[in-house]
């Protein structure tokens, strides 16, 4: 247990480095950027309580909000993804969800795409509406919804089969 | 009251799920409502620490082009002094009986961002420098912005690419003032609003700082003009200005703060009262 909570510690704290000090960079063709730290959220283990899972994605939002000067955006959006988390992993697992019984390192790499493209729309749009917040810009917020999402999902699914141990 | 103890213990992911929420969304709302007194901000120990590693191992691959930067400034500073000698040869005038007006502080960027709409900066320098808020910040090229938050040692500059920021400027050819906005669409170009149709635009005009405020003084360059219209009432112009700063790199900024904004500012609460 003790090896498994310091695995997530180590995850936490790396994926927030990157995601401040890398992916916040990129810009590219001038304002697509991943935000790969879902992937922790992504990640978590099912079987934990979801107040934990609600609490630790608010710290990790709360973070990136401080490295970025975006007020409250990533914490929000981090929140409601993480509360809204069971829904999409019954949509997009089905039964193996309902028998408690999902593995991330061995899953079809299908129903993982599913997973992590539904979690990316539904966390880039909250993000995206709250930064720009305002209704007559609904265009732009669609735009960087759409394009931060094909990023995010690429950079997400390629981290999450590299690092996990004995995919066939 | 058993019930509700209930109630609570039943809904217990729902309550923390708002909780949570509702403090995110008020931290939103505030930050895209007040120009100030943010709560959470990148001007700490923790991020700063952060930035200032990275940042440190990062310059390395900045070099070049900084050194691009000073050899220009260099050779800027170099003509006004030889200009200015032989201006003045006949009456000397001895620099240490001026009084100075604003007092310059070289700060590193450690953090900045253009790509979002509401963008800010994080400097290397804060309170223990003597810097405080609404201090104004320029490079060599132009304005960058003005302090916003600050701690013991580091400070958040809100910059001129900020849907919250208004500096004061005006058409260098013909002393007409506006105001300068940023729309959130390219960081190449801000826009200047509020020019009186009077005032006879040109592409290519170069627009500079007003004066009018006590943040920066008159004459800071900011960007040329690249295209203009008429507002929908008719009576003012919206300037496009093209930034004479590349603002996606930044590296070393100067800040400066105006000596006599005090007194500026207690004759002017003087008056209104």
């Amino acid at each position: 247990m003790n090896n498994v909570a310091a695995t997530h510690i180590i995850r936490f704290i790396l994926l927030l480095l990157v995601q401040v000090l890398i992916c916040n960079n990129i810009n590219f063709l001038g304002y697509v950027n991943p935000y790969v730290y879902i992937v922790f959220i992504l990640l978590f283990p099912i079987r934990d309580t979801r107040l934990t899972l609600l609490l630790v994605s608010f710290l990790l939002g709360m973070l990136v909000d401080m490295f970025s000067d975006s007020g409250g955006v990533h914490a929000a959006a981090s929140v409601a993804l993480a509360y809204s988390r069971p829904v999409i992993l019954k949509s997009s697992f089905g039964m193996l969800y309902e028998h408690q019984s999902i593995k991330f390192s061995n899953t079809d790499i299908g129903n993982l795409i599913t997973y992590v493209t539904l979690a990316t729309i539904l966390h880039h749009f909250i993000l995206f509406a709250l930064e720009i917040f305002n209704i007559s810009s609904v265009i732009l917020i669609l735009k960087k919804t759409l394009f931060s999402t094909i990023f995010t999902v690429i950079v997400s699914v390629l981290i999450i089969i590299l690092f996990s141990r004995n995919r066939k | 009251m058993q019930q509700i103890f209930n109630f609570v213990i039943k809904n217990k992911t729902f309550l923390l799920f708002l909780l949570l929420f509702g403090i995110s969304l008020a931290l939103t709302i505030q930050s895209h409502s007040y120009h100030r007194s943010k709560f959470i901000n990148s001007a700490n120990g923790l991020t700063g620490g952060v930035y200032g590693t990275f940042n440190s191992i990062d310059k390395y691959f900045d070099l070049n082009d900084q050194n691009e930067i000073l050899v220009e400034e260099n050779k800027r500073l170099r003509q006004i002094i030889y200009n200015y000698k032989t201006d003045t040869d006949s009456s000397y005038i001895d620099s240490t009986f001026i009084s100075s007006k604003y007092r310059v502080t070289v700060a590193n960027v450690y953090k900045n961002s253009y790509s979002l709409s509401n963008n800010y900066l994080t400097i290397n320098k804060g309170e223990k420098d003597s810097i405080r808020e609404d201090f104004g910040v320029i490079t060599s090229k132009g304005i960058i912005g003005i302090i916003d938050n600050t701690s013991k040692s580091y400070a958040t500059v809100l910059s001129i690419l900020n849907k919250k920021s208004r500096i004061n400027a005006k058409l260098k050819a013909t002393r007409h003032i506006g105001s300068l906005k940023w729309n959130g669409n390219s960081p190449l170009y801000v826009q200047l609003v509020d020019v009186s149709n009077f005032a006879p635009v040109k592409v290519g005009d170069t627009i500079e700082t007003g004066g009018e405020s006590t943040i920066f003084p008159k004459g800071i360059g900011i960007g040329i003009v690249e295209s203009y219209d008429t507002d929908i009432i008719g009576d003012t112009y919206t300037i496009q200005v093209k930034l004479f700063n590349d603002m996606s790199n930044i590296g070393t900024v100067y800040i400066l703060e105006n000596l006599d904004k005090k007194e500026i500012e207690t004759l002017e609460n003087s008056v209104n009262e």
